[in-house]
């Protein structure tokens, strides 16, 4: 295939094929960051949390008597077992991604305070009897907390508990002793201590920056007695088989609010907790989406538009080549091949811009390098894209009869 | 002889009808993607208190030292005070009451009680305020009004409703000096306010994140709220290494951060001698031996404060540049096509020209043509537009969708972009065309 006269023809429309040129380069542009971020909003809205999501429900009471909650929360706990379909409830004081955060920093040296700039900030959560097995924890290595260290752990002054076992996640261990086994170790926050007895499969954190995944699973579980929990525990959570939730959700919250007239209770599946965690987030990746859809579009429509045009003006000349011998596939090629050409140019100053906006947006907002493979990726869609909106121009141009020739436009 | 324009820009968009209809319907999408992310962002970063946003100051004070690092994103290692007020520098700023209007404030969550056994109890949102709060913002009310200073010190048992709250207690009725039970104690109705909920909760964004629910129910004297034990329900920041004492007076005593401040300054002037003063009170501090480090206080313009705070989620700067890439890209396509539509017009320009037609007739003639597919792409967008808000009311958490206002200023704005870029567009094919010599068109063709 001869390019040289496509070159000569697009000389001669410098202008329109430039403006071409330029859409597709913003196109891809604009294509490559925002495919970007719709790619990472989704692998955050999906970051795996390894409790039964599908079959746990929260309830929260809010309003109780602290000083009462050592019968009432024993006495709430019966009351929900009792509900049909619940395979176990248990209490704790806060649940991944329910936003409600209680964060300390440990150290793992005896004389780490609080202060230390080497220390591991993570997010505490207190559970109750049955906690784990509630809310489907796995434990990977060592054991759950026993029924003494449960009764025995309390709040006194300080917001920190008096009891020394705490189970951790496999990441906040993996942060605190790279490449150990984390059992039977010690963080401390002087003049706390507490000993590692389990590692449990990864958990999210009730906040998850979207910045840093390698955080987000910071988190370390504390026994907690109802008698001394000073009103800490506040999440009921109840589990059942998946298809049972929304019911065991009524049921518990109704019982729930029967037996603590004075107080407030509110119940919510899991499934509902993470999906309102993330769903501004949801919403800006499909607002992203449209954007693109409409983008690509518009500039389809562009080149079809463009093309046909320039099909329409040269009929007379299409005519004299296919005269003078060319087959319908030379006239095909001939505009497949331009468009080739302006694609090829387009997306190679695209692939620089989407460079240089990512780079502009890393140092403006949060956001992260852009893989390389999105440039060549956003590339091959404008190419396709290109080669998809000329066809059917190039076609109408292939039908020109060569008769169209002999007559005088 | 613009009617005249008019009549053949429309034969001619008629006589090729398919690529008219592309050209609008590109311009009309950029309008409308761009519009519609844009009233989004302006409506979360937009002023909630436009008429008064540039008297309104929020007092940052240095309590913690330069050995701590706070502040949301301190840029650089530039060391920023807390973004909120310890009890005792609060109290000190409220006594000497040098700003025109001022108040402390915090966020509570009590429980009210209605009476009558059978209802039930709600949790309620507010804040704990000084009388001085409902002036400086100009919050409406509908029944009564805010409380007087005497009730700020006297700690008096008052207290300011929201209409929602006085429709669930008391039916709607104008309840001023009835009483509701919050937490278990009394208190007389003041106030009841018009329905309030300004987006960013301005007053308070680092204990609301900006926004947030309904907008708060109740607002009771800030000393009444703290004698009466009600609990901070907003954010506590402690410097690293204090732990607060037990209780509320471990609270007041420590030098932990929980306190938003807000200030009226009515000109340049005030301004500079409260930042005067705060300089002052920072010193005074560090002569008494509590602060051992040279005064670092901020008093930010509330606009700037939302900005330090990072209100406006970030993402919603970018999904806005996405949009304006789009229009640019609908802009560009527009122009492409629009180029190659008068460029092949030569022919007929230059019969024109023979027939006596002047260059600015011609002129007059295409950029009319082209001012036609600006106005249509406009009107389709503002169509489209529509469309759009629909669509995101349905997506967006309500939250963020009942911000999203489609500001009329700035869509005329976008579609006179739109006309000026198709215009331009006409230009330069039409200024080539008119150049030449009509006889040499006239041979060519």
């Amino acid at each position: 295939m001869e390019i040289r006269p496509i070159f000569a023809s697009l000389r001669k429309h410098r202008i329109p094929a430039l403006l071409i040129v330029l859409e597709i380069a913003l196109a891809c542009a604009v294509l490559c960051n925002a495919v970007f971020m719709i790619s990472q909003r989704v692998s955050d809205i999906g970051l795996p949390s390894a409790i039964d999501e599908q079959g746990l429900v929260s309830v929260t009471l809010r309003g109780t008597d602290d000083k009462l909650v050592a019968s009432e929360i024993p006495r709430n706990l019966a009351a929900l077992r009792g509900i049909a379909g619940v395979q176990q409830a248990a209490i704790t004081s806060s649940l991944p991604l329910s936003t409600n955060n209680w964060g300390w920093s440990f150290g793992v040296n005896p004389d780490s305070v609080i202060a230390n700039q080497k220390n591991i900030n993570v997010s505490l959560y207190f559970i109750g009897e049955n906690g784990d097995k509630a809310l489907g924890l796995h434990v990977l290595q060592g054991r759950f907390f026993n029924g003494d260290e449960l009764a025995d752990s309390k709040f006194d002054t300080a917001p920190l508990p008096e009891t020394h076992a705490v189970v951790m996640t496999h990441a906040a261990a993996e942060n605190f002793w790279p490449g150990q086994s984390a059992l039977g170790k010690t963080i401390y926050s002087k003049p706390y201590y507490y000993t590692v007895v389990g590692v449990v499969e990864d958990v999210l954190r009730p906040n998850v920056s979207t910045t840093n995944t390698r955080k987000s699973y910071d988190a370390v579980y504390f026994p907690m007695s109802a008698a001394g929990s000073k009103g800490a525990l506040s999440y009921y959570i109840l589990r059942g088989a998946p298809q049972d939730r929304d019911r065991i959700m009524r049921e518990a919250e109704q019982k729930l609010a029967e037996l603590n007239p004075g107080a407030v209770a509110k119940g919510q599946t899991y499934m509902d907790i993470r999906e309102k965690y993330f769903a501004n987030m949801s919403s800006m990746a499909w607002m992203l989406v449209l954007v693109c859809v409409v983008m690509l579009a518009v500039t389809a429509f562009g080149i079809v538009g463009l093309t046909s045009f320039w099909v329409g003006q040269r009929r007379r000349q299409i005519g004299i080549r296919r005269a003078v011998g060319a087959t319908r596939g030379h006239i095909m090629q001939y505009f497949q091949t331009e468009n080739f050409l302006l694609s090829t140019a387009g997306v190679a100053l695209g692939m620089v811009l989407a460079f240089g906006i990512n780079i502009y947006l890393m140092q403006h907002y949060e956001m992260s390098r852009m893989p390389w493979y999105y440039l060549p990726g956003g590339a091959l869609a404008l190419w396709l894209l290109g080669q998809a909106s000329v066809f059917g121009p190039a076609q109408k141009a292939a039908s020109v009869p060569p008769v169209v020739a002999t007559r005088s436009v | 002889m613009f009617a005249y324009y008019l009549d053949l820009a429309l034969r001619s968009l008629k006589r090729s009808p398919g690529l008219t209809a592309l050209m609008m319907l590109a311009i009309g999408f950029g309008v409308a993607a761009s519009m519609t992310t844009w009233s989004v962002f302006r409506g979360v970063s937009g002023d909630p208190i436009p008429w008064k946003s540039s008297k309104l100051f929020v007092p940052q004070i240095d309590v913690w030292g330069p050995q701590q690092m706070s502040g949301p994103g301190a840029p650089g290692g530039v060391h920023e005070p807390p973004d909120a007020l310890a009890y005792a520098d609060a109290m000190a700023l409220m006594h000497d009451h040098r700003a025109t209007l001022q108040s402390a404030i915090y966020a509570v969550a009590p429980t009210v009680l209605p009476t009558g056994a059978a209802r039930s109890p709600i949790p309620v949102f507010g804040f704990g305020v000084y009388g001085e709060f409902f002036p400086m913002l100009d919050v409406p009310f509908q029944y009564g009004s805010g409380w007087p200073a005497s009730d700020d010190s006297d700690g008096a048992p008052v207290i300011v409703i929201s209409d929602a709250l006085n429709r669930q207690v008391f039916g709607g009725d104008n309840s001023v000096g009835r009483n509701i039970n919050l937490d278990g104690k009394d208190y007389r109705v003041i106030g009841v306010m018009k329905p309030w909920n300004p987006q960013p909760m301005f007053f308070d964004v680092v204990d609301t994140g900006g926004f947030g629910g309904d907008g708060p129910q109740v607002f009771v004297p800030l000393q009444r709220a703290i004698a009466s034990g009600m609990e901070n329900a907003g954010a506590v920041n402690c410097p690293k290494g204090v732990q607060p004492g037990a209780g509320a007076t471990g609270l007041q005593q420590s030098n932990c951060v929980w306190l938003a401040y807000m200030v009226e300054l009515d000109d340049a002037p005030a301004v500079q001698s409260y930042r005067q003063y705060l300089d002052n009170y920072a010193r005074t501090q560090q002569k008494i031996g509590r602060f051992d480090w040279p005064p670092n206080n901020r008093l930010r313009g509330m606009r700037a404060f939302l900005d330090y705070e990072h209100v406006v989620p970030d993402d919603t700067h970018v999904s806005l540049l996405v949009s304006l890439g789009l229009l640019l890209v609908c802009l560009v396509n527009t122009m492409g096509l629009m180029l190659a539509k008068f460029l092949r017009r030569s022919g007929e320009i230059g019969v024109r020209r023979a027939l006596g037609a002047s260059r600015r007739a011609i002129h007059a003639q295409f950029l009319t043509e082209a001012a036609v597919i600006g106005v249509g792409g406009g009107v389709l967008g503002l169509l489209l537009t529509a469309l759009g808000v629909v669509f995101v009311n349905r997506v967006l958490p309500p939250r963020l969708a009942d911000l999203a206002r489609i500001d009329p200023a700035l869509f005329l704005l976008t579609v006179a972009v739109a006309i000026i870029a198709s215009v331009l567009a006409g230009v330069y094919p039409t200024f080539r065309a008119a150049r030449v010599q009509p006889a040499w068109q006239l041979k060519t063709n």
